[in-house]
């Protein structure tokens, strides 16, 4: 088990440099100069368009910028954006945000679909099991900036329960309403998997097997289906945080949450290049340790796996 | 950067034809003037400023309406973009090239230290300084020494005579040259400012209105916290205790806010909400025309287009084959101005009345007989192109325009996008494009000359079609050597209709302001740049 983990964490090592050298290529390939649009319409004189390409070192070969930022980025310095701020500064105020919207959504997510999928998949071909499933379906088809705006529109502006927005220091409270949408995005798919994969576990032998044992229901059902079920869903779930924790950045925009979707938007939109890869090797760090996380719930769940 | 979002055209839009006529005046300041609650603090939208707040660093909206309110310069400008002294007690020419500027005694930066001349001059030598790679280094271009070659730390044409005095020495005529000094390019700076300019653009120390609430009163990307000066002793006076500048990530965002009394006051509705905000603000919606103007131009290397007969011909008949009246109502709804000239209706000298201006109507039949008449010199063949980064919101805008020429003139045309504003002003800065582009100019300042001299002149910085006309140069040169204000107005007006008749770009409309204010406030009036006059808003 220990060696398993520690060779996943040294599989972290190839996958971050890869990454960021691809991203910042990237950003480094997007055509045009970010320094020109920091002029807007007007033409900077070429002598003062020189001296600030310097500055940024804009005016060496890729890899040397490449080099440079990592060498920094080794010894702790994520290097400044244009307006003077540390980029390790934005990263340290943004992520514990997201990470708190990230937490609300899949918490109320992984209630939802466990408990709602677990009635459905118990009652299948039945009311309750059709009316949720067509719920599902639309919540499946609805786009998120749909359910974001309407939930903004009536519960923040029209009957005054939330705010419309989220303010700076983006308290619990607050976030609860984009919570709540990002976790009803969600709920679709996790429900939809914990009932199908309830109702295949419903027909294992083992199942019967308990019932025959005459164990009550209400211990066959927690213990024997649900846990066995739990799978598909939790790997689901697993990912919706990973993916929540780089930024709902549709979301993020509509509540004004100061999350890390807006400020990576904002870097790329400005061509910011260490911003935008410091950003991504923490996601990068994110994905990977939500995922090792995941899978080692896996042998939490299902006693037949096992790591090695 | 909101500055970039403007001129890349995401969004200020605003006014309409309706406001014209009381364009400078403000919205709600009229009649019963209510007082408000000294000690109440206003909240504005804003966006998170794209460089430390440094006066001579900051060129895009959202540091510049944090820096106005922090710094007093020499004047300031109304409502109605009429200079005002503010720090300065008198600014004497002796021509357009001299000038001797007094300020008043006793003014204080919050920090306790006396604004004097010295902070003037180091601030402004520092900003000019090529090593300083400071973004508004160009408004000390006129002054005498300034160079791009080489770093000059003190210019010669700065001379400080004593506390209260110091003179400018222009090493050309420039007769607007006291106009330009309300931009924040010339705020003084306090002398602890250059210990360590960095941790002093985290954490500005002004002698303005307002000051910060604060040393944690900046939250980068979330807001900024400013309070009552109250030793501020100028004509911008702070009726209110204080503004709170939000930063929005996305326009709509505000404007929900306002919806729900949340904000006080906005200057931008988002693009989703222009058909639908003067019905749900009332009389709370403002909309009326800013200092902004939308062009395309088409560079005179382009075959057919040269500074030549046939190249005029074929600018006036694309001029005059665009319903400009009708794509401002249809795709802007209203909040764009038909334009009527080259500059903008908020800056005084601006006319409707120029001659030639009617090369700027919908006249479908003269648009293909000049089109004819330049086919008759040099047959016209290929595709006119329009080209416009894709992530300004201007498709709209350019496919109507490209609609209005094709079904005029009959010829093939189209739109040609590309991915982003850097890429575009990329190529047009180098000169590597080779079709018509979109262009616009924000004034710095609210004078004619700005929206005719970095644009149109000879070689010019911002001259990106290569426009050059020795008739032109000659008004223009006329116009600002004189210190006589009617006699320079009607200089730009005769090198105006010069432009008229060439078209080095085709004007099409000014973008105007649209914003809007909640219940809670009073005596919300917009300045002449667009942003709201905070020190005037009172609040119960």
């Amino acid at each position: 088990m220990i060696r398993y983990i520690l060779r996943r964490l040294l599989q972290v090592i190839p996958v971050l440099l890869g990454t960021t050298f691809l991203i910042y290529y990237m950003v480094f390939a997007m055509p045009g100069d970010p320094l020109l649009t920091l002029f807007g319409d007007k033409t900077p004189n070429p002598a003062l368009l020189e001296q600030l390409r310097a500055q940024y070192h804009l005016d060496q070969p890729f890899i040397v910028q490449y080099l440079l930022y990592l060498g920094g980025a080794l010894r702790g310095d994520f290097g400044t954006s244009y307006s003077g701020q540390a980029v390790s500064e934005i990263l340290a105020r943004t992520f514990p945000v997201t990470l708190r919207l990230a937490v609300i959504a899949v918490v109320l997510e992984l209630v939802l679909a466990v408990v709602i999928g677990l009635v459905s998949g118990l009652r299948k071909g039945k009311f309750f099991d059709n009316i949720n499933l067509i719920i599902s379906l639309v919540l499946l088809s609805v786009p998120i900036f749909v359910l974001a705006f309407l939930a903004q529109y009536f519960i923040g502006i029209k009957l005054g329960w939330a705010r419309p927005t989220v303010s700076g220091s983006a308290p619990w409270s607050e976030l609860l309403l984009p919570g709540i949408v990002l976790a009803l995005s969600l709920y679709a798919t996790s429900m939809r998997l914990t009932r199908a994969s309830v109702i295949t576990t419903m027909n294992q032998d083992f199942v019967r097997t308990a019932y025959s044992k005459g164990l009550p229901r209400r211990r066959v059902i927690p213990v024997h289906v649900l846990r066995n079920s739990l799978i598909p869903t939790i790997t689901n779930v697993g990912t919706d945080f990973g993916v929540l924790m780089v930024g709902a950045t549709v979301t993020e925009g509509i509540f004004n949450v100061p999350g890390v979707g807006n400020a990576v938007f904002q870097a790329i939109r400005h061509s910011q290049g260490p911003t935008v890869v410091s950003f991504v090797t923490v996601m990068v760090l994110i994905y990977v340790f939500v995922n090792l996380g995941v899978d080692l719930l896996y042998a939490l769940l299902d006693p037949r796996i096992r790591y090695e | 950067m909101k500055f970039t979002r403007i001129t890349a055209g995401v969004a200020v839009v605003a006014a309409s034809a309706l406001v014209l006529t009381g364009c400078a005046g403000g919205s709600a300041a009229s009649s019963s003037a209510p007082v408000g609650n000294p000690a109440a603090i206003i909240t504005t939208n804003g966006s998170e400023p794209q460089n430390p707040l440094i006066p001579t660093n900051t060129n895009e909206t959202g540091g510049g309406k944090i820096i106005d309110n922090l710094f007093a310069g020499l004047i300031y400008y109304d409502a109605t973009g009429k200079p005002v002294n503010d720090v300065a007690e008198s600014i004497t020419a002796e021509d357009a090239a001299h000038y001797t500027i007094k300020i008043k005694p006793g003014l204080k930066f919050t920090n306790g230290e006396e604004v004097t001349s010295k902070n003037f001059v180091d601030a402004w030598n520092y900003g000019a300084a090529l090593d300083n790679a400071q973004l508004n280094s160009y408004f000390f271009e006129d002054i005498e020494g300034f160079s791009y070659d080489k770093n000059v730390a003190k210019l010669p044409g700065l001379v400080i005579v004593d506390d209260q005095t110091f003179t400018v020495t222009l090493s050309h005529d420039a007769s607007d040259f006291p106009l330009r000094l309300g931009y924040s390019a010339f705020y003084p700076l306090p002398s602890v400012a250059f210990d360590d300019l960095k941790a002093f653009g985290q954490n500005p120390i002004g002698n303005g209105p307002y000051k910060l609430a604060s040393d944690t009163a900046w939250q980068h990307d979330v807001q900024i916290d400013l309070v009552k000066n109250d030793d501020y002793t100028g004509g911008r006076q702070a009726k209110n205790g204080g503004v709170t500048i939000k930063f929005y990530q996305d326009e709509n965002a505000a404007y929900s806010d306002l919806l729900a009394n949340n904000v006080d006051v906005i200057d931008n509705i988002p693009a989703t909400s222009l058909s639908s905000f003067e019905s749900d603000l009332g009389d709370r919606a403002v909309n009326q025309p800013a200092a902004i103007f939308q062009s395309f131009t088409i560079p005179a290397r382009l075959a057919h287009f040269g500074n030549d007969e046939e190249g005029k011909l074929r600018r006036q008949a694309l001029s005059l084959s665009i319903n400009r009246e009708q794509i401002t109502d249809v795709i802007f709804n209203g909040t764009r101005t038909p334009a009527s000239d080259f500059t903008s209706p908020v800056i005084d000298g601006w006319s409707d009345s120029l001659a030639g201006a009617d090369v700027l109507g919908y006249d479908a039949d003269k648009a293909k007989d000049l089109w004819a008449q330049a086919d008759a010199i040099s047959p016209w063949s290929g595709t006119f192109k329009i080209a416009y980064n894709s992530d300004g919101g201007h498709k709209e805008w350019v496919d109507a325009v490209i609609n209005s020429i094709k079904n005029t003139l009959g010829i093939d045309a189209e739109g040609d996008a590309f991915a982003t504003f850097a890429d575009i002003r990329t190529k047009i800065t180098d000169r590597t494009i080779d079709e018509a582009f979109r262009t616009g100019w924000q004034a710095d300042y609210p004078g004619l000359y700005n929206f005719l001299g970095p644009l149109y002149a000879t070689n010019a910085g911002s001259n990106d079609g290569d426009y050059s006309s020795a008739e032109f140069d000659a008004a223009l040169k006329s116009g600002i050597s004189t210190t006589d204000t009617a006699a320079a107005t009607a200089d730009f007006q005769k090198a105006q209709e010069i432009l008229l008749t060439d078209l080095p770009a085709i004007p099409l409309w000014y973008s105007n302001v649209t914003g809007g204010f909640s219940e809670n406030v009073q005596n919300v009036q917009f300045g002449w740049n667009s942003v709201p006059l905070y020190y005037e808003i009172t609040k119960q």
